[in-house]
């Protein structure tokens, strides 16, 4: 795919929506096109976090480590963002992602995704807003899991 | 040592200087024989003394001994001469006397410097056996730097003096007390006069030469110094730019330059204030014969002959003299240093010789009763005490873990059963026997030791790995005969020296030490112990990584070539098919840049190196044809075009630039200026260096990671055919500066990787290099290519102190080392320390696993690091505050509630 057609893709993803086209094509320039095949992993929790990656096609499975095993806690679909929290919070992954059918992705690399952040507020408050939502759903489902476990 | 360097060299020179001194008196014969003849030259036929009469004789080379009671002895009756013939015979006798004197003075020179470099070899060779006879603590307070100026230049003086120690005295004083002695014979006053100045010159010139000695001492002291603060640097590099420290040292060098520069100078002064005086007092003598033999040589009492054999005789005396007293200097200099040196490396409590005694011999049986601690006190360099009044005793095959925290004395106990520490009071005993009385060569052989620094030296990962068996020259070398030759005066010279004369080609390696019977068998242990540590994919990977010369290994060019069909095979086989895009002569490559698709080939030269190709006259000729030329330009403007819409604005050090692989931040300003002056003008229109500064664009692109979507099929094709031309008339000048790729051929300047690839990687899928590798390895296997490639991956240089390795390798190289030979007893002293908790209980387990494989049943003591691990022990002692606080085994120790069990919580 060539850069401008990418830059159009991008332009569709909610993320980016906001940034102007020439700076969109630096993005798409300076960071990679990679594609997954179903059940290929996009990084496995507890690796260092080198980069983020924004979800272009396909969907794929968030999955956690208990000591009964893999266990699924959502799905990041397409236009998604996933594996920004090690970045952001400079631990380790917290969470596997893994290919549910062909992926293609947009990875973007740890400094990049930093430059990113600082140089296009936009994009920050829409990284903001999706960490947001996903507290808020954690959030709920830790107090139904409490009152759950009250009832039992 | 011999504290008098005088004396040393007596010691283990004597015959030879001897044998020395009497040709320096045989050659004394000629000498003075050269000194009469000028007179006799003179006096006879040219001033005609007894040639008064026309055709009077004089008779020529009469030779005669008066021997007592036999009475005269005539040798040669000698021949008549006639004035003329006499000058030319007399002539011709004293060019012959100067023939045999430059003879011997070749001789005594030779001969002196090969006695000088004897004796500095044994002296080097003293100083460095001394080294390894150190006692341990020695070293915590030694500078390598230091020392090895020491061997290496304090001491080489020494070799160029030990020639003239007794001959120059015996030579230049028997010259200067010849010339004198002529001078007396030929007027008694005027060798009066010279033997009260010679006494002046005498007394005087080394007095005021003390001074020079005092500085000369200060100077070898502080170049010593220096030299062991500039390894500091080097060593401590790190710390001084993390600690911006680097002026501090500017100032520490700077500082110790200027009294390097200011004891120098001060030695300067007072040489050239000696050598004034010297030379004066050697000028007063002939004004002295002028003057006085002047006049009494107009008053008769002195002929001129004489006086011109005196001031020729004199002409002879100053350079001996002069001589003889810069001998007396070089004497005391070297005297002080060797003084110097000795007092360095007199240390007490060096090991005994005997201790470290070549034995091919193995001999275990002294730890058939295991080792013990008994009464071991241990102290460090402070005198603090590590362990005290311990008591342990550790039985063959017995497993028994260490633990207790850092500075708990677990350590030490670990150290001083390698004897890496000497106890303070008490012992660790092999039986009843004190270890550090048993030699090196059992103690070595019985326990194998891994500790948490661990040292390599310069050379391969395989001549470090096997360095833990080179014990004594097993096996002599299969020699042909100039070797032979070579290997007898070897040894001939290393006892003339006292020289150990073990054949450094010799195979040292202890092969039944490892359980092996040799070379072939030693390998799959090397294997074992690799894999145990977890290092074989590294070596591995090094392998793969590394130019080699497909030469030097059997088969490999081969097998390479082979693997390439199999991983495309394999490759499809799994669906990966678009993972690598194969080089393929008439195929234009969309993973390479456009540089590579074009030369495709790896440069070998310089004239067809990325930088210097777009002025390489032939690759332009091809590159112009067709009109190529004007396609990559207009390329390269799009691409400049692309890169200064893209980056324009960005500051230089924004990490967007890292993408940017075909010009840096730099540049941009550049090309924005080009683009400028380019504006709505093609190729045609640009002058050369404008062209070079574009099409050199073009060469790096590579669509599927740039997408600026520049390449068309016609484009491709016309790529591919100024390839094919570029390759089919190439000038035979050209010829080696470029391997063209050839999917039948090795090629040696790439990687072992690239070559098996023999492609590029796809940037489509992600992790594909790690793919790729996994396949290759798995493949590597198969193809039975797999030891070949090791032994690659065996002969990679490790730098110093291993520094090529990442300190993860060198650790687990470390443990490797340690594991390879059959010990009775192994000790690790945190050898795992710094590794991640998973590794270290794997690398634990495979360990323990892998000593007692096959039923081997080694003691081992191993200092854990996580007292967690201690349950795969069959004992424990636990440490703390440097006395055994507890021991049994684990079970024990659990029910005990003590220490052990606070530790496992904490």
């Amino acid at each position: 795919m060539l850069l401008k057609d990418e830059v159009q893709m991008l332009r569709q993803v909610p993320l980016f929506a906001r940034v102007e086209p020439a700076k969109l094509k630096l993005l798409a320039f300076t960071s990679d096109r990679v594609s997954y095949q179903a059940g290929q992993v996009l990084f496995h929790q507890g690796d260092f976090g080198d980069a983020a990656y924004v979800i272009l096609t396909g969907n794929a499975d968030i999955l956690v480590d208990t000591p009964n095993g893999q266990m699924k806690v959502a799905e990041a679909e397409r236009n998604a963002i996933v594996g920004e929290i090690a970045i952001l919070c400079d631990v380790t992954r917290t969470a596997t992602v893994r290919a549910l059918e062909p992926v293609e992705a947009l990875r973007i690399g740890r400094e990049q995704f930093l430059k990113l952040l600082s140089d296009f507020p936009e994009i920050t408050i829409e990284v903001m807003r999706v960490l947001a939502a996903r507290l808020t759903q954690t959030t709920s489902e830790l107090s139904a899991a409490r009152s759950q476990a009250k009832l039992n | 040592m011999e504290p008098l360097l005088s004396r040393y060299i007596w010691t283990h020179t004597r015959s030879q200087q001897v044998w020395i001194l009497l040709i320096v008196a045989l050659s004394m014969v000629p000498y003075f024989l050269a000194f009469d003849l000028p007179k006799q030259i003179v006096n006879g036929p040219i001033t005609g003394d007894g040639f008064e009469t026309p055709g009077a004789v004089q008779r020529f080379m009469a030779l005669s001994i008066d021997l007592p009671w036999i009475g005269t002895l005539t040798l040669f009756e000698g021949v008549d001469l006639e004035r003329m013939t006499m000058l030319f015979a007399l002539s011709g006798v004293f060019l012959g006397l100067v023939i045999v004197n430059g003879l011997f003075k070749f001789y005594i020179n030779t001969y002196k410097g090969r006695l000088g470099e004897r004796l500095l070899r044994r002296i080097r060779f003293e100083l460095v056996d001394r080294i390894l006879r150190f006692p341990p603590e020695t070293f915590k307070r030694l500078k390598g730097a230091e020392v090895s100026s020491m061997v290496k230049d304090e001491v080489e003086p020494l070799g160029g003096f030990t020639g003239d120690a007794f001959v120059a005295p015996f030579l230049l004083g028997g010259q200067a007390a010849t010339a004198l002695l002529f001078i007396f014979i030929q007027s008694f006053w005027l060798g009066m006069i010279t033997a009260a100045l010679v006494a002046v010159q005498f007394t005087i010139i080394p007095r005021m030469r003390r001074r020079l000695l005092v500085l000369g001492r200060e100077r070898q002291l502080t170049a010593r110094q220096l030299a062991g603060r500039v390894s500091e640097i080097v060593e401590g590099i790190g710390s001084i730019h993390a600690y911006d420290t680097s002026n501090y040292e500017r100032a520490d060098i700077a500082s110790r330059l200027g009294r390097i520069f200011k004891i120098r100078f001060d030695i300067y002064q007072w040489k050239f204030l000696v050598k004034f005086i010297n030379n004066f007092l050697a000028s007063v003598t002939p004004f002295l014969f002028y003057s006085v033999g002047g006049y009494l040589a107009l008053n008769d009492r002195l002929d001129i002959g004489q006086l011109v054999a005196v001031i020729g005789a004199y002409k002879d005396l100053p350079g001996p003299l002069k001589d003889l007293i810069d001998w007396d200097q070089n004497r005391q200099d070297v005297q002080v240093k060797y003084t110097q040196v000795v007092n360095q490396f007199a240390i007490d409590g060096l090991l005994e010789p005997e201790l470290q005694a070549v034995t091919l011999q193995h001999d275990a049986t002294v730890m058939a009763e295991g080792l013990s601690a008994v009464n071991l006190g241990l102290a460090d360099d402070s005198g603090a005490v590590l362990v005290e009044r311990l008591n342990l005793k550790i039985n063959p095959g017995q497993t028994l873990a260490v633990v207790g925290e850092a500075g708990s004395g677990a350590e030490a106990l670990a150290d001083a059963i390698a004897r890496l520490v000497w106890p303070k009071t008490g012992k660790i005993a092999a039986g009843e026997t004190d270890i550090l009385t048993l030699p090196e060569a059992i103690t070595g052989r019985t326990i194998s030791y891994a500790g948490p620094e661990p040292f390599f030296f310069s050379g391969t990962l395989r001549e470090n790995l096997l360095y833990r068996l080179k014990h004594a020259p097993l096996l002599a070398p299969d020699l042909d005969d100039a070797a032979r030759q070579r290997r007898i005066w070897d040894q001939a010279e290393a006892a003339k020296t006292g020289n150990p004369d073990h054949d450094i080609n010799a195979d040292w390696i202890d092969y039944a030490a490892a359980g092996a019977t040799g070379p072939d068998d030693l390998y799959p242990l090397l294997h074992q112990a690799f894999d145990t540590v977890q290092l074989s994919r590294d070596i591995l990977d090094l392998a793969l990584r590394s130019v080699v010369d497909p030469g030097l290994y059997d088969g490999l060019a081969e097998g390479t070539i082979a693997m390439r069909a199999a991983l495309r095979a394999e490759f499809a086989a799994r669906g990966l098919t678009d993972l690598i895009v194969p080089f393929e002569p008439g195929a234009y490559n969309i993973e390479a840049t456009v540089g590579e698709n074009l030369l495709f080939g790896a440069a070998v030269g310089p004239e067809l190196q990325n930088a210097n190709l777009g002025s390489n006259a032939y690759y332009r000729s091809v590159v112009i044809r067709d009109g190529l030329a004007d396609d990559l330009f207009a390329m390269g403007y799009e691409i400049a075009q692309n890169a200064v819409e893209l980056f324009a604005g960005l500051p230089p050090d924004h990490p967007f630039f890292q993408q940017l692989t075909f010009m840096t931040a730099d540049d941009l300003p550049t090309y924005q200026a080009l683009l400028q002056a380019l504006h709505g003008r093609g190729f045609a229109d640009a002058n050369d260096e404008q062209r070079g500064q574009i099409i050199r664009l073009s060469f790096a692109y590579v669509e599927p990671r740039h997408r600026f979507g520049l390449l068309t099929d016609a484009l491709r094709a016309k790529i591919v055919a100024a390839r094919q031309q570029f390759h089919e008339f190439l000038p035979p000048e050209l010829q080696g500066a470029i391997e063209m790729y050839d999917p039948d051929r090795y090629t040696t300047s790439a990687s072992l990787l690239d070559n098996m690839l023999f492609g590029r990687l796809s940037l489509k899928h992600a992790d594909g290099a790690d793919r790729v590798q996994a396949v290759v390895r798995e493949l590597l296997v198969t193809l039975g290519l797999y030891e070949r490639v090791f032994t690659i991956g065996l002969d990679y240089q490790v730098g110093t102190q291993g520094k090529r390795l990442t300190p993860l390798q060198r650790q687990k190289l470390n443990l490797a080392r340690a594991l390879l030979p059959r010990a009775e007893f192994f000790v690790f002293n945190r050898p795992l320390q710094g590794m991640d908790a998973r590794l270290q209980d794997r690398l634990l387990r495979a360990t323990l696993e892998l000593l007692q494989r096959d039923g081997r049943d080694p003691g081992i003591v191993w200092v854990l690091a996580n007292a967690a691990q201690a349950n795969l022990f069959d004992r424990v002692a636990v440490f703390k505050d440097g006395m055994l606080a507890e021991e049994g085994t684990h079970d024990a120790l659990l029910e005990r509630n003590g220490v052990f069990k606070q530790m496992l919580r904490v």
